[in-house]
């Protein structure tokens, strides 16, 4: 696939560009555009599952499958519009507000702490017990204040990291 | 540009069916790796934590999505298997035509002339092959001598119809029992270079179609010894096969591709053990193309053989190195493994190609839930301290 640049017209860039908010320049989206299409093997438009998990390095990551819902199926131009939040230039509310999504699973602006367990159980796997799940779950919410029931808003994360700011960026390699 | 999916997000493309089945067993290095990547990552998580409230650090995943966010945008496993065609230089107005008539050359002189020698030369060698071998069925040590020889003489053919200009650095490989030759993999071509030098035994994944019938037929004669990647328990299979070749002084020397798969030209991915503990000499070989003329990586994926060599033959000319490095044997401080990896190193500087961790299998498998678990196994830890104590609020 030596010529994918030259099926993306300036016109097609600047789209693209304009859709992600100008977080990625034009030649990290041409870029972008090749590892698309690397990963798109039989040209369908859009990334399968499956091709994202022939990526060890994406397969072996205990958030691929919460990650996945949100990438399966995407085209070229969600596809930019969805990783610009990894952008340095993206603002720290946009990636805390990526987070909140992750966790948000039904998308009802709350997250509960059946979510943050679900996460949770994720990330440790069969390493901790549920009821040691529920020990830390329980415990960290007393701990900052949230009694038993409350659920958290997008301020709250906003609350919490309000000190500490956020380090989520990844380069796009640009030949 | 119409950015719309070609089919709709409900239906996805079937799967191929043998990658649920099989999860590949990490090999021991690489689970360093991932205890590395892991070991930090659990550091990021938890010397943060001490000053941070532990909602904080629960919620706090970005560590992991910056991995996640970080290979889906470039890996080092896809870059090995990515054919990187040379820049276009024929993008002006004089050198366009220049170019143009390459091409017309190349397609409709070079090209024919080369099928008709390819042709002549498959003759020649049917001719030959097929009498020496029934024939002198009874005369086992000038019919193997013969058919040796023969063979070398069809992959010089082969080399010539693609215009191979291959030069040979260090001494030639020997007859010798208790050794096996080791040497990177880019393409089925490279079993063609190094046979048109040495009648080897190459073991190989059976293929199917016409590659596969010369593969019974004239292979078979050289001593050849067959894998099937996705049988499980081909590897002891193999191994066995393997430990009988080298212990018999008559057979052909044996060479095998470690990398289990072909790759750029590039890069080099692991090595897989089996050739590094059979406890004999290992001769390294490395390998190395010139892209200038052409890229002979075989992706197998998007290109059959013949095709492949279709493509080399359309093209100039295909220039190559071959080095064959000083025997090694097994040191008494290694393990097999760290064995393997110091050979690699050998090839890999040999040929100025970069190595990479990933177990080349990783093109056919998932890689195994163990590590992934290794990942989960140091989150767990790190929040291990939080349940221990009982707080008085």
């Amino acid at each position: 696939m030596g010529n994918t640049s030259s099926m993306l017209t300036q016109y097609d860039i600047e789209d693209v560009q304009e859709h992600c908010n100008g977080l990625f320049t034009q030649r990290e989206i041409v870029s972008l555009y090749e590892r698309f299409c690397q990963l798109d093997r039989n040209g369908k438009g859009f990334i399968s599952a499956d091709e994202f998990l022939s990526v060890p390095e994406f397969a072996v990551n205990p958030l691929s499958q919460r990650m996945l819902r949100m990438l399966d199926g995407l085209n070229f131009k969600d596809f930019v519009a969805l990783l610009s939040v990894f952008s340095a230039k993206a603002s720290f509310s946009h990636k805390l507000e990526f987070i909140f999504k992750l966790y948000d699973a039904d998308g009802d602006g709350e997250v509960t702490r059946n979510d943050v367990l679900e996460v949770l159980q994720d990330l440790s796997g069969p390493f901790l017990s549920v009821e040691e799940r529920q020990q830390v779950v329980n415990r960290a919410f007393e701990e900052s204040g949230y009694s038993t029931g409350n659920t958290l808003t997008i301020e709250d994360f906003l609350k919490l990291w309000d000190k500490t700011g956020l380090k989520m960026e990844v380069e796009v390699p640009v030949d | 540009m119409d950015w719309r999916a070609s089919s709709s997000l409900g239906n996805k493309p079937s799967t191929s069916g043998r990658d649920d089945a099989f999860l590949l067993e990490p090999s021991p290095s690489e689970i360093d790796l991932y205890r590395l990547g892991a070991e930090e990552l659990a550091t990021k998580v938890s010397t943060a934590g001490n000053k941070r409230v532990l909602l904080h650090e629960l919620l706090d995943i970005s560590p992991f999505l910056n991995e996640a966010a970080s290979a889906i945008v470039d890996d080092s496993f896809t870059r090995c298997f990515k054919s990187n065609p040379p820049e276009p230089w024929n993008w002006n107005l004089y050198l366009l035509p220049l170019w143009c008539l390459g091409v017309l050359v190349r397609y409709l002189v070079l090209f024919p002339i080369r099928v008709i020698l390819l042709a002549a030369g498959w003759i020649v060698f049917l001719a030959l092959f097929i009498p020496v071998h029934s024939i002198l069925r009874g005369h086992d040590q000038l019919r193997k001598m013969l058919e040796r020889g023969l063979v070398e003489f069809i992959c010089g053919v082969f080399v010539a119809s693609w215009t191979g200009v291959v030069k040979y650095h260090g001494p030639r490989p020997s007859r010798r029992p208790k050794q096996v030759f080791v040497a990177n993999h880019t393409s089925m071509i490279d079993f063609i270079i190094l046979e048109q030098m040495t009648a080897f035994a190459v073991i190989m994944q059976k293929h199917p179609g016409w590659v596969g019938l010369l593969q019974t037929t004239i292979l078979e004669s050289l001593g050849c010894i067959w894998f099937n990647r996705t049988e499980v328990k081909d590897r002891e299979v193999v191994t066995k096969k393997i430990k009988q070749h080298i212990e018999d002084p008559e057979t052909n020397p044996l060479l095998i591709f470690p990398e289990g798969t072909c790759v750029n030209n590039d890069y080099t991915v692991m090595f897989k053990k089996g050739a590094f503990e059979l406890g004999c000499t290992v001769c390294p070989i490395a390998i190395k193309y010139n892209k200038i003329f052409v890229d002979a990586f075989w992706n197998s994926k998007k290109q059959s053989f013949t095709m492949h060599l279709v493509q080399l033959m359309c093209s100039w000319a295909v220039v190559c190195d071959v080095w064959y490095m000083e025997p090694q044997t097994l040191q008494p401080t290694e393990t097999p493994i760290e064995f393997a990896e110091r050979v690699r190193d050998m090839i890999a500087k040999s040929a100025g190609i970069k190595k990479v961790a990933w177990d080349g299998y990783l093109k056919y498998y998932r890689p195994s839930p163990k590590l992934t678990e290794k990942r989960q196994q140091k989150f767990a830890e790190s929040l291990l301290p939080h349940l221990g104590e009982k707080k008085d609020i």
